[in-house]
């Protein structure tokens, strides 16, 4: 589904991305993690053509990001975000967030779009909030509407960038649920997170970054109990002592 | 106060309305066509393309450092060489002011936009929106919130100087109020009238971006 290849980034002389190369099946539930300022952000944000790369290639569903052909706006409709500072628009309330993107990407008329982000905004438990403005809105329940809008497009594939760690602890695991579901009904998804404990009850694979590379691409179990690199062994015990 | 004869405001009334529907009509040009002009030039300020980033900002540069009088004087003696006729002072004057508050405009459209989170515009774009829409759908709503009140700002400067097309002949509602101050030896008068004009105007469109400022969800 996602296949990264070799890609490199750096601003400046500094190299963000090195070599990075990594694959996510479709319904596979990948998370990436790491010490901050490892590039995990900036490998996200490359998949759908956030951050432009260097060197590499990106494809998604067989769709090359960095080509100069390729419609990346068409391409990014089919891959759901999820930023660590939500970003819904402050100026809409929490239906007209969801429904944006359906109204003028896919062409949905108001009333299809709005019946759909209802039935969404339902399904992330906020169906009661569909007129509240952002700034009305617990983080938690910004960041499940901000969850809301990239499902409302029906992706193929949801990419989640710290999803909670712009959280009140206690909005944790409201925003950690939703994501689980989805995980159990087979969306494809990667996963930029701290949270070690989603990752053990959800998480196929993990992938380790360190300074710009990937330096551990491994099963879940096998992560969380034989680590290959020394570096992550020192992570997991850092994470998992507190 | 028997001294004073209030009756001129009066009689003159019909001369200073012409006056007021002249500067009315410089404000108005000026704040609807410095805005659009305004609006394009901050979009190429904004450009990461030095081909348009750079003559947009030397642009407002220059703009910036010219007195208006220069500006209107310019247009009044230039545009009739550029295009080979007499052109009038109205024209040139409503030129001049719009091609100068552009400057201003764009400064001011260009900080509302830089205003809006980086991120906001991310989350347009992943989820498929094109540059124009996430521009028009997203950006600008919330950047014009921010604008506003230094649009209306801009709107009590430049109705305060519209007195400046005295210089190209032109009767705005102060050149007005002086012409018959001197002409009728009222100035006490006439000046007072102005004086309480520009407050009532300056004042309500101050309070007016106060208000605005206040309504605005945080």
């Amino acid at each position: 589904m996602i296949v990264i290849e070799d890609v490199h980034k750096s601003y400046g002389n500094q190299h963000i991305l090195r070599a990075c190369s990594a694959t996510v099946s479709l319904g596979e539930v990948v998370v990436v993690c790491g010490p901050s300022g490892s590039g995990k952000s900036t490998l996200i944000k490359c998949i759908n053509g956030l951050v432009p790369f260097e060197r590499g290639t990106i494809t998604v569903d067989g769709v090359s990001v960095s080509s100069p052909k390729t419609d990346l706006p068409a391409l990014r409709s089919r891959i759901g975000m999820v930023f660590q500072s939500f970003e819904l628009y402050p100026h809409m309330t929490a239906l007209q967030n969801v429904s944006l993107a359906q109204i003028h990407v896919l062409k949905r008329s108001r009333a299809e779009a709005d019946a759909r982000s209802e039935k969404i905004l339902a399904r992330v438990g906020l169906g009661d909030k569909r007129d509240s403005r952002p700034s009305q809105l617990s983080g938690g329940q910004q960041q499940r509407v901000s969850i809301a809008r990239a499902l409302a497009m029906d992706p193929q594939a949801m990419l989640f960038d710290e999803p909670t760690s712009a959280l009140d602890p206690e909005m944790i695991n409201e925003v950690l649920e939703v994501m689980q579901e989805l995980a159990l009904e087979g969306m494809t998804m990667m996963v930029v997170t701290h949270e070690m404990g989603f990752a053990q009850r959800v998480a196929d694979r993990v992938l380790f970054m360190d300074r710009g590379q990937i330096v551990e691409d491994t099963p879940k179990a096998q992560f969380f109990t034989a680590p290959v690199s020394e570096r992550a062994r020192q992570f997991l015990t850092n994470v998992l002592t507190h | 106060m028997s001294d004073f004869d209030w009756g001129i405001i009066a009689r003159s009334s019909a001369f200073l309305a012409e006056g007021m529907a002249l500067s009315a009509l410089l404000v108005l040009v000026a704040t609807v066509g410095g805005l659009i002009l305004g609006f394009g030039l901050a979009l190429m300020r904004l450009s990461s393309h030095w081909l348009l980033s750079v003559p947009a900002s030397t642009y407002v540069t220059v703009m910036r450092t010219l007195p208006l009088v220069l500006v209107l004087f310019w247009f009044y003696f230039l545009v009739p060489l550029v295009i080979g006729r007499p052109v009038g002072s109205l024209a040139s004057a409503l030129l001049a002011f719009v091609l100068f508050e552009a400057a201003f405009y764009c400064e001011i459209v260009r900080a509302g936009i830089s205003n809006v989170r980086n991120g906001q515009s991310d989350a347009g774009l992943a989820t498929g929106l094109r540059r124009a829409q996430v521009l028009r759908l997203i950006i600008l709503p919330q950047a014009l919130r921010a604008m506003m009140p230094l649009i209306l700002n801009q709107i009590v400067i430049v109705f305060q100087d519209t007195s400046l097309v005295y210089v190209v002949s032109l009767h705005d509602f102060l050149t007005a109020a002086s012409v018959v101050a001197s002409r009728d030896g009222r100035a006490t008068e006439m000046y007072a009238l102005v004086a309480l004009v520009y407050l009532a105007i300056c004042l309500g469109t101050t309070k007016a971006a106060e208000f605005y400022r206040k309504g605005l969800p945080t």
